[in-house]
């Protein structure tokens, strides 16, 4: 939590983007400087994950909430985008008809869904981008943390919510798509994807976006909200006896951090050119939760820093040897949990002195999050034992 | 125990009456009447399982009572309310084991404990003020932390930690503080200066105290409530529960 890389950070980040941007499309293709379209893609999918990480770290650094569901808010934002993207086609589909997209005629439906309705409009599907994922949130956050719902438990009922996602958008009739999803997108309000210009201005934007979230995230964990919530997660019935309701400081950074998920999936759709179910994967939520562990948690700027060189490895990895990538995941994991429990950040921090505000408590046990909850678990059955003992 | 009469007696700060209690088939506090005056210090003692602990619980409203009354005040029904509700309303609770936020600073800790709007709406435009600082400073003198205020609570020693959770409670300005062990684990030195701070405390504020040391519930030199299985054993002055062939029998003598 350096004040040095409050500034550092987004200009890194967004220093990196105009670079590349530069490089990309000032340059000929044939100079020794030239950075082709399919890095500046891959440049604006790993910022995509950056935005997911950063709200990963929200909830898991800063409250505690090691959530493996994220993902799912990741994948609505992206659902939001793919739908203005797939009515933008308009006429230029298979069945050339600009009322119905193609997969809906391919299913013989008749007329839109009323649900489709608005996102022909590049406002509204924008407002969706944020609505969408926030009100989940808010509907799931509200019940899990008014029952108190914590620790393992809560991450499991996370990861069951994305997979419910995934079964339910991977059928035909609810209108997505299905197990295809969405694809041959043309244009974003009026731009063709498959210019580089365009692919560059995503990629540049993606870039402001994450620098934005960033910022914003560190103004919140900053505040006196930001200090209740490290209360809650270090202490929370002690913040209760405070008069605090720990369930609405949690609800709060829960929907802000579903948002954050959600522009990141909106940003990666135009990039990458498809959405379907299996961005609800629960592979790619845990995915995400290994990204910031590695970057370091409860830092944010190791969100993002993991999320990229993560992403970058698996970039290499996959291009040599496409079978060994969920080995080098698992391994990496281990990896990080045995010698770097603070993560990339969070260790280079401790060393200058900056100590980040990470759980003292789970310092040396391992990697702190898993740990958490075990601890957590322990400390339910002491509770318990407790009740029993002075019964 | 004497029959109490329904409803709580004006100047009356906490009534509890036939509270009872039953952890899987456990009875943790039966039939439990007890009353604390206004202004009033009490120390509580009792073997472990006595139902201290449980008690606490059940004024804080961690843990809801089957049956009987627990009033607050003039008639405020605690048995209804869950724990931010009660804090509101005036109560503060010590833990046994020192529950501080490790990774603030002791000035932090005080800053989130000071009585003030509790949503996330207020914390998150909440600026630094400049009373909030003046009775901080205060809080700091009062449990001698001063020097430490910028030391993170996790670094702070056993017997520190106690006496910031006590400035916790107090930056809470409660009317009552429930103080579950304080002196546990504290040196001769700091079990003398925290029961010259609770009699401090006690000028202003209602308070209960837990204890097991016996040598500093003769220094707070307070009624003492005697707990055993779930009940009032015996209440009166140390001397006199100290005399009690039923206190003899079940917790001194053995």
């Amino acid at each position: 939590m350096t004040r040095l890389s409050l500034t550092l950070t987004p200009v890194i980040i967004i220093g990196v983007a105009i670079i590349l941007a530069i490089l990309n499309l000032a340059t000929p293709a044939t100079s020794a400087l030239h950075v082709s379209d399919f890095v500046v893609g891959l440049a604006g999918k790993y910022l995509c994950y950056a935005l997911l990480a950063l709200a990963v770290d929200l909830v898991w650094g800063f409250a505690g909430i090691l959530t493996l569901g994220h993902a799912a808010f990741f994948a609505l934002g992206g659902y939001c985008m793919g739908m203005y993207l797939t009515r933008e086609i308009g006429a230029r589909g298979v069945y050339a008809n600009a009322n119905l997209p193609d997969f809906m005629i391919f299913i013989g439906w008749k007329q839109l869904p009323w649900y489709w309705h608005g996102f022909a409009w590049f406002p509204f599907a924008m407002v969706m981008v944020l609505v969408v994922p926030a009100i989940l949130a808010a509907v799931f956050g509200f019940l899990a943390f008014r029952s108190r719902v914590s620790g393992v438990y809560l991450s499991i009922i996370t990861q069951a919510l994305t997979y419910a996602l995934l079964l339910a958008f991977f059928r035909n009739d609810m209108g997505f798509g299905g197990n295809n999803g969405m694809t041959d997108f043309k244009d974003i309000i009026g731009f063709p994807l498959n210019r580089s210009s365009t692919t560059t201005a995503l990629m540049v934007i993606s870039a402001i976006f994450t620098a934005g979230a960033f910022l914003f995230a560190r103004w919140l964990v900053g505040s006196r909200y930001g200090q209740v919530l490290v209360a809650v997660r270090d202490a929370e019935s002690r913040t209760r006896f405070l008069g605090y309701r720990p369930e609405y400081y949690k609800l709060v950074v829960w929907v802000l951090s579903a948002v954050i998920a959600g522009i990141g999936g909106a940003l990666y759709v135009p990039q990458v050119g498809i959405i379907n179910p299996g961005e609800f994967a629960p592979a790619n939520s845990i995915e995400a939760v290994i990204w910031v562990a590695v970057g370091g948690r409860g830092t944010l700027s190791g969100a993002i820093l993991g999320a990229v060189l993560v992403n970058f490895g698996k970039t290499i990895l996959t291009g040599a040897l496409p079978g060994a990538w969920l080995y080098a995941l698992g391994g990496l994991f281990i990896l990080v949990t045995l010698f770097l429990p603070k993560g990339i950040v969070g260790t280079f921090a401790r060393r200058t002195g900056n100590d980040a505000a990470l759980p003292t408590a789970h310092e040396k046990q391992g990697l702190a999050a898993i740990d958490g909850q075990t601890a957590d678990l322990a400390e339910a059955g002491a509770d318990i034992e407790d009740g029993e003992k002075t019964a | 125990m004497n029959a109490q009469p329904i409803g709580a007696v004006s100047g009356d700060l906490l009534y509890l009456n036939g509270v009872n209690k039953t952890f899987d088939g456990f009875k943790a506090i039966n039939n439990l009447s007890l009353t604390l005056a206004k202004g009033e210090m009490r120390a509580v003692i009792g073997p472990n399982g006595a139902g201290k602990s449980t008690m606490m619980d059940i004024i804080t409203g961690k843990t809801k009572p089957d049956t009987g009354q627990v009033v607050f005040g003039a008639s405020t029904d605690l048995t209804k309310m869950d724990e931010p509700a009660i804090a509101k309303l005036g109560i503060g609770r010590k833990f046994q084991k020192p529950t501080t936020f490790e990774n603030h600073t002791v000035w932090d800790n005080l800053l989130l404990a000071l009585a003030g709007d509790r949503s996330p709406w207020f914390t998150l435009r909440a600026r630094k003020q400049k009373s909030e600082e003046e009775k901080i400073a205060e809080l700091l003198e009062t449990i001698r932390l001063t020097d430490h205020r910028h030391r993170r609570a996790a670094n702070l020693s056993h017997g520190q930690k106690q006496w910031l959770e006590i400035g916790m409670l107090l930056a809470q300005d409660p009317e009552l503080l429930l103080v579950d062990e304080p002196v546990a684990g504290m040196t001769d030195a700091e079990t003398e200066q925290t029961a010259h701070l609770l009699r401090d405390i006690n000028r202003t504020r209602s308070v209960v105290v837990v204890e097991h040391d016996m040598t500093f519930v003769r220094a707070l030199g307070v009624k003492v409530t005697v707990l055993h299985e779930g009940s009032v054993l015996s209440e009166g002055t140390l001397d006199h529960v100290s005399a009690d062939p039923k206190v003899i029998d079940v917790y001194l003598g053995r």
